[in-house]
């Protein structure tokens, strides 16, 4: 079945066509990877998605339910979680903070007025907060503040914290930028270990061994517009792929 | 204890401990000594110093938890305040339905500021709210004379209905009671030199400063202001995590404008007059100076910031030349006039400049304000302490 279906979507920015009648589509338990050279609109595709940017036209589907002027936290409520680029996280909360506020976003919706509750005795949250600071190995810095953490770190509790919601589908934007190799092995581990959890994921990614480790279907993406799409193996090959990340065709 | 923790109950019982003795603490020179001036136990003081406090605990929930920096709550003490002599006006001289009344009418109006001004954030945000306040301020200064009275203020009057109540008592009108307790009874206890008063006035404040306080204590450590903290951390992270922060910020704004609404209600039980003045963006900045100065973000912080500024404002601004040649006595007339013309500009008028320049300090060197001085005090002893036991381990270092 399909969880995730992008038709027709357009995005101008003043002159510039971001992306150009792209039509998309996500299996659900599936892996897919969207790749693309700088500048190719891959951001913008992921931004019009979340509900960051509008597309000019063109509809995303959620199932059934459209994405299209949702605000982000409607996207979210929804089922679809979101990993930055750059780490977005709760610098002056501890960690421990840090994934309870997802997890009570979940429990209780996008608003919720508990002035009196106590939330250091609300069991059931922290519980789930330690249990998903364990499964990412960070469980013995729960009482650290979150912006002290590298940059290693601070992937891993975003990454947490999305996961902490069980979405329905983990959007990844360059999950692994700016890390070690071994970081990057460690990440590619954790989100293979939460495969197993049946989430549906969409990963950007510009590294290969990345996408290439991860991926079940990969779709290419050069200048707003689709230019291939298929299994990892047959899209090394293509040769389109390889002009628009060697650029080669239109000097 | 009451569903908070040790380390918050202990600190609600030093707080109930400090408020309930204040009369004897703020009040430790004897009566005839040089210092006496230097007292601060006298009842309007020390209301003052609990009004302004709620005002700051208020405001602290808005800015130390959200970190939206509103201009304009002084407008919400104004509302507050006219609502309260409305009510005396109208109603009963009892100072209960006044104090509600101010709590409701804060907290409609900063519903509607609030639902406008948080539209932006940031300066934007800022100015919305002083733009609101002026407004606020002109308005009652000139076109709603009829409701505020304008440039006299709003007082009571012999023919003022109030219907529960009696409109005049032996021809004149009558005081502000708590079921029958005037608010300006007091009790007066003197113990050698010294000179206690204990004020009926100042004990209601008392009680609905702790009740104030415990509330803001429950706020803190609620997921509620869990979530207010994480706006101030990162606003879009929370939006990408499924909270409309909206509301959230609307009803810390709400709530930090009914905090102002029950200060102004008590100045009104204390002293049953209301002036625009109260509105003016001073007051907005005072309450701002407080919080920061206290330490926003922390619990007790924004209450010492209010009792130091309200200190400064009516004990240093007492001392005068001739209080200082009093003190210079002993000492050769010339050397006593230069001292004199170099404290001048700090002193008396001049208190201001004094205030300012520990502010300028305290965010130079404290940005955590008071609270962050108590605290690294705090931190020295306890080395301290430390150090005089054999210390078990080196510290880890870091990673």
């Amino acid at each position: 079945m399909e969880i995730l279906k992008v038709e027709g979507v357009n995005k101008s920015f003043g002159g510039l066509k971001a992306l150009n009648n792209v039509n998309f589509s996500v299996e659900e338990g599936t892996v897919q990877a969207i790749i693309g050279p700088n500048g190719a609109g891959k951001s913008t595709f992921l931004n019009c998605m979340i509900g960051r940017l509008a597309p000019d036209t063109g509809t995303v589907m959620f199932g059934d339910i459209s994405l299209t002027g949702l605000k982000p936290h409607e996207i979210n409520q929804v089922g679809v979680s979101r990993v930055f680029q750059t780490p977005e996280i709760f610098g002056d909360l501890t960690l421990l903070e840090n994934i309870m506020i997802p997890a009570l976003a979940k429990r209780d919706g996008e608003f919720a007025l508990h002035a009196f509750a106590r939330v250091d005795q609300d069991a059931e949250i922290r519980d789930k907060a330690t249990h998903m600071l364990e499964d990412v190995g960070l469980a013995e810095k729960k009482d650290t503040i979150a912006g002290s953490l590298s940059r290693g770190d601070k992937r891993r509790l975003e990454l947490a914290m999305c996961l902490s919601q069980d979405p329905k589908l983990l959007l990844l934007d360059e999950p692994t930028a700016g890390m070690s190799r071994a970081d990057t092995n460690n990440t590619i581990d954790l989100l293979k270990r939460i495969g197993d959890r049946g989430i549906t994921k969409v990963v950007i990614e510009h590294d290969m061994h990345v996408v290439f480790s991860l991926a079940e279907k990969v779709t290419v993406l050069a200048q707003g517009t689709i230019i291939a799409e298929g299994k990892p193996e047959d899209i090394k090959g293509d040769p389109r792929v390889q002009e628009a990340y060697l650029g080669g065709a239109h000097l | 204890m009451f569903g908070l923790d040790k380390k918050d109950t202990s600190l609600f019982f030093l707080v109930v401990v400090l408020v309930a003795l204040a009369p004897f603490l703020l009040n430790p020179f004897p009566e005839n000594s040089e210092l006496a001036q230097f007292n601060a136990g006298y009842p309007d003081l020390m209301q003052r110093f609990l009004i302004f406090g709620i005002f700051a605990i208020g405001f602290n929930i808005l800015f130390g938890l959200t970190g939206y920096l509103s201009f304009g709550h002084a407008a919400f003490l104004g509302v507050g305040s006219y609502a309260g002599v409305w009510m005396m006006k109208l109603l009963t001289m009892n100072v209960i339905p006044a104090i509600f009344m101010s709590v409701v009418f804060a907290g409609l109006f900063s519903l509607l500021v609030g639902y406008i001004s948080l539209r932006r954030s940031g300066i934007y945000f800022s100015i919305l709210t002083l733009a609101f306040a002026q407004m606020s301020f002109s308005l009652a200064y000139s076109v709603l004379t009829p409701i505020t009275a304008g440039e006299t203020g709003l007082q009571l009057a012999l023919d003022d209905p109030r219907i529960i109540g009696v409109s005049a008592v032996d021809g004149s009108i009558p005081a502000a009671n708590l079921f029958g307790l005037p608010m300006r009874e007091s009790f007066e206890l003197a113990m050698g030199g010294w000179l206690f008063t204990f004020n009926a006035g100042y004990y209601l404040c008392a009680v609905v400063m702790l009740a104030a306080f415990y509330v803001a204590i429950r706020i803190f450590r609620s997921p509620f202001g869990m979530m207010l903290r994480a706006v101030k951390s990162n606003q879009q992270r929370m939006n990408f995590t499924g909270v409309n922060s909206k509301p959230y910020t609307l009803a810390a704004f709400v709530i930090s404008g009914m905090y102002a609404g029950l200060a102004g209600g008590l100045m009104v039980a204390m002293d049953p007059l209301a002036g625009a003045e109260r509105m003016q963006w001073t007051a907005s900045g005072e309450v701002v100076l407080m919080t920061i100065l206290g330490g926003a973000g922390t619990l007790i912080g924004p209450v010492l910031g209010a009792g130091f500024i309200k200190y400064f404002e009516n004990i240093f601004s007492k001392i005068n030349d001739n209080v200082l040649y009093e003190w210079f006595s002993a000492l050769p007339d010339g050397l006593a006039d230069v001292l004199v013309f170099v404290i001048h500009p700090f002193i008396g008028k001049g208190w201001h400049l004094t205030l300012g320049i520990m502010f300028m300090l305290i965010v130079i060197f404290l940005p955590g304000g008071i609270m962050e001085g108590i605290e690294r005090l705090g931190r020295l002893f306890s080395r301290k302490k430390k150090s005089e036991t054999p210390s078990r381990a080196a510290p880890a270092p870091a990673e």
